[in-house]
């Protein structure tokens, strides 16, 4: 007896000292959330009231479990025939299964109230500032500012984490697969309202600490907001499963003061107007080659291949695509391969990136074909 | 053929062409094992990919074909089949029949289930990989973005449900046709009692199912648009076809486990269960619920309020009579004479675990909560603790606690008492700190994750690990009971056994009760 009671003790502490580092470790780094334990009440007034709703819930749940167990365990210590307990015969209590049918009702209504109410107020889309139309790709989000004056301004948000830390030959970033290339941009102190849909599969749009989560259904269009109380770059991750590359689609926002935030948005529509204006011009085979390198890397590497060796899809060094009429590139690289992961680009990058990439798929990788593409082909393309 | 008092048939024709209960409970036992040694090797593979941030060992399409087999298949291939295997050993036993009403559909509903997981499990190599759209296979990703690998899919999960609704349709005769002169509903063991109320759930369910999956082989191959807004469907409408289908299947999974529980904890509390008539009610109205809470596994997809509020409720519902059910062992064991052998340890341990998942289901009902537990570990947790330290706890002591009926030997106590500790131990440092992590914002079926969730996964990574193990101690000991057991002929096995199938004589004989009992 001392001696299993000894080794139980000498367990109990090695189980406390556990618990001890890893709430410790949860509280030293809040910031970076290393072994975060808990829900965060995050930034926003609904996450607050969202969180307030678990801790409730969860020491509702404490207290019950802990009078439960407590008397289970007082049975299981004394009431065993090892200690010479003789068993009673009772077996029915028509008072006692009453009691614990109708005492636990009024808990959960008591749940029920402030549960019913935070409801309310996250369904409240009404009166919002801003509207941000979210859609859901494979595998990236596209985020449309809708603006009431002015041009709306749109970009698809990446995943930017490279595959070599994915594949750990090179070390892993702090932010590893929470990393986007272009981050959605919102005011602080604003009600955004988020117009969330999807271009392909069943997405969903997750930020913890925003306290949103919405579906991105293609064809439907769900609602939800978010009002960030705080500044600050909040990341989240698509929650529905939507294929191959579901853990690698991130959603980064930025929280930012109103003034930075109109600033940005100029900044963003001046740039929509530059694109605009290289549409209609010529590039030079460098700069097409150029351009068009950053534009494969980015959106093509993953699937073809850094060298355009092939992977998940086709090999695009020495394809009949890559290295046959420039029509058929072009048509592939618009509108994609019905029923194959190959998607349709031609609505996802720009004339000039499209026209970019496809020259570089020919003349790289050994493809030397020494033609091509100008934005005014891709612009002629998609017309017909 | 007219002697009525002969053997099983020689070689393997005794199995091919067996109509009898034992041989086929014993066949869906052995099946059901071999699937939860594959689901388990598949979830082996996942942790193993999770040990560590980065892709090590499988390409994320892997993966998810992974996440997804592993899911079918212990529900389906594992979970389901051993409790009907089960229901074939124990009912007549449990009911005082010969046998079950229909033994030749028994054997076909046996016979079809190898092929369905044989062409199931073959999709792994055929072009484009195994489903990879997770078990509860959302369309469009299933349908028009699936692997050419779907249509064998849906052929399987159609045989997986015309075996499940001949095996319900045999309980149901059974129990309602054969029961022994005197036995009334109400004397009926709890087990049969769960048992019948999970074949009507089963019989009301697959149907749908069926239907789910026909749609979608129309989607995808003849031109329909039930799940495409192109079209003019409705992908949401899927999910509601889905989850009317899956809510009850989790209660079909559970309440067979709650009827074994409640067998073991009276035996080894040596007193009877407290409260027979109120667990019989609380059973009946937890498969009521089973129908009405369906969308609560939707509220993120865009309900309206209405909706949310009523399914909110409904499920929170659910909690008034698992709790009376709860509460029912409890008391039972209250003032008992308790023995701790492997069944009941189990039992224990299906209690306490079982709890905890009742907790967070309890959390998870709650709407707004759920926008951020949706779809996160937490989730993975909540149902891990239902499923396998609810279910596959259950059946394990099951396993344990009529083994020695079926084969007249008694298993090695000590290996059994070791299997439920390293089982327990490893099992809780699985799933625990998935709370945590789902919590902190790690999405569920993600094959890489964030650096902040690496020691909580490595951590469970090692606890899959050991509770893996510790199921190759499970076979071994089975095995090493049914092949050189200390032989038993006590026809109770455990001093505080009661009901119809201790009255048979240990080892149970090939047949039984050819003349009905009398029951008080």
């Amino acid at each position: 007896m001392g001696f299993i009671s000894e080794r139980l003790r000498a367990q109990l502490g090695y189980a406390a000292i556990l618990i001890a580092t890893l709430m410790s470790g949860g509280a030293l780094a809040q910031d970076s959330k290393v072994n975060q334990l808990n829900m965060s009440p995050g930034v926003t007034s609904s996450g607050q009231a969202i969180y307030d709703l678990h801790m409730a819930i969860l020491w509702i749940c404490v207290v019950i479990g802990v009078l439960v167990f407590g008397v289970m365990f007082y049975s299981i210590i004394y009431h065993r025939k090892s200690k010479g307990y003789k068993a009673s015969n009772f077996h029915e209590s028509t008072k006692v299964e009453i009691a614990w049918t109708v005492v636990p009702f009024f808990i959960l209504i008591a749940m029920a109230v402030p549960a019913t109410s935070t409801l309310i107020e996250v369904y409240d889309t009404d009166e919002a500032e801003m509207d941000i139309l979210v859609t859901g790709y494979q595998w990236k989000w596209k985020y449309e500012y809708l603006n009431e004056n002015g041009e709306n301004v749109s970009f698809f948000s990446n995943l930017r984490t490279p595959q070599d830390e994915i594949y750990n030959t090179e070390e892993k970033g702090e932010h590893y697969l929470l990393e986007v290339d272009e981050p959605m941009v919102i005011p602080v102190d604003t009600k955004v309202r988020f117009l969330v849909t999807a271009n392909d599969v069943i997405h969903s749009w997750w930020v913890p600490e925003l306290a949103v989560k919405r579906d991105a259904i293609p064809g439907f269009i769900n609602e939800t907001w978010t009002r960030a109380d705080k500044e600050g770059i909040y990341r989240g991750q698509c929650a529905e499963l939507c294929g191959k590359d579901h853990g690698f689609m991130p959603v980064v926002v930025n929280v930012v003061s109103k003034e930075e935030y109109a600033s940005w948005l100029e900044d963003k529509q001046a740039e929509a107007a530059e694109i605009k204006a290289l549409m209609a011009q010529t590039f030079t085979m460098d700069q097409l080659i150029e351009r068009g390198k950053g534009v494969y890397q980015g959106r093509c590497a993953a699937c073809h291949g850094m060298n355009g060796e092939g992977g998940l899809g086709t090999a695009i060094a020495g394809s009949a695509v890559a290295t046959g009429e420039i029509a058929g590139h072009l048509e592939i690289g618009i509108n994609g391969v019905a029923g194959t992961a190959m998607q349709a680009f031609g609505g996802q990058l720009n004339d000039v990136d499209m026209a970019a990439v496809l020259t570089y798929q020919r003349n790289a990788f050994g493809n030397n074909m020494g033609d091509m593409v100008q934005p005014i082909d891709v612009f002629n393309h998609k017309k017909g | 053929m007219g002697d009525h008092h002969h053997g099983p048939a020689k070689g393997l024709s005794r199995w091919l062409f067996t109509t009898n209960h034992k041989d086929i409970g014993t066949m869906y036992l052995w099946f059901s094992f071999a699937m939860f040694i594959l689901g388990g090797a598949f979830a082996m593979i996942i942790r193993a990919e999770l040990f560590q941030p980065g892709m090590q060992l499988v390409e994320p399409a892997f993966f998810n074909q992974m996440t997804t087999l592993h899911g079918l298949i212990m529900v389906f291939g594992a979970i389901m089949p051993s409790f009907v295997g089960l229901a074939n050993w124990m009912i007549p036993m449990m009911i005082g029949a010969p046998d079950m009403a229909l033994p030749r559909m028994n054997n076909w509903s046996f016979w079809i289930l190898p092929p369905a997981f044989l062409i199931l499990a073959s999709t792994l190599f055929m072009e484009g990989g195994a489903p990879a759209f997770g078990w509860t296979f959302y369309a469009p990703l299933s349908t028009i973005y699936a692997p050419p690998s779907v249509t064998y899919f849906i052929f399987s999960i159609h045989v997986l449900g015309l075996s499940s609704i001949m095996g319900s349709i045999n309980i149901i005769a059974t129990v309602m046709n054969m029961r022994a002169p005197g036995m009334t509903y109400m004397k009926m063991p709890l087990f049969v009692w769960t048992w019948l109320i999970t074949a009507f759930l089963l019989v009301a369910v697959m149907p749908v199912l069926a239907g789910a999956v026909t749609m979608m082989l129309m989607d995808i191959h003849f031109g329909t648009s039930f799940f495409s807004a192109a079209g003019g469907g409705d992908p949401v409408l899927f999910q509601h076809i889905f989850w009317f289908f899956g809510h009850p299947e989790v209660y079909i999974i559970i309440l067979p486990a709650f009827g074994v529980v409640s067998q073991i904890i009276p035996t080894f509390s040596r007193k009877p269960l407290f409260g027979y008539a109120s667990m019989v009610y609380a059973t009946a109205a937890i498969a009521f619920l089973s129908f009405i809470v369906w969308a609560h596994h939707m509220y993120t997809v865009g309900m309206p309020i209405a909706g949310e509020l009523f399914f909110m409720y409904a499920t929170m519902l659910i909690a008034v009579p698992t709790g009376v059910k709860v509460f029912n062992w409890i008391t039972t064991m209250w003032r008992g004479s308790m023995t701790f052998e492997t069944p009941m340890l189990f039992s224990i341990g299906f209690l306490v675990l079982f709890t905890i998942g009742g907790f967070t289901g309890l959390m998870l009902s709650i709407a707004p909560a759920d926008f951020q537990y949706h779809d996160s570990y937490f989730v993975v947790a909540h149902f891990h603790y239902v499923m396998v330290a609810g279910a596959v706890f259950s059946m394990t002591a099951a396993v344990y606690y009529w083994l020695p009926k079926w084969c007249g030997r008694m298993y090695n106590e000590t290996m059994g008492k070791t299997h439920f500790w390293i089982s327990f131990i490893g099992f809780n440092i699985t799933f625990f700190p998935q709370h945590f992590v789902g919590l902190a914002g790690m999405p569920r079926r993600i094959p890489d994750y964030a650096l902040q969730f690496a020691d909580f996964n490595m951590m469970s990574s090692i606890g899959a690990f050991i509770y893996g193990a510790s199921q190759i101690m499970f076979l071994y000991n089975v095995i090493a009971t049914i092949v050189a057991g200390k032989p038993t002929s006590d026809e109770k096995v455990w001093d505080g056994a009661e009901g119809l199938e201790w009255t048979l004589p240990t080892p149970a004989p090939y047949h039984t009760f050819e003349t009905p009992p009398a029951v008080r």
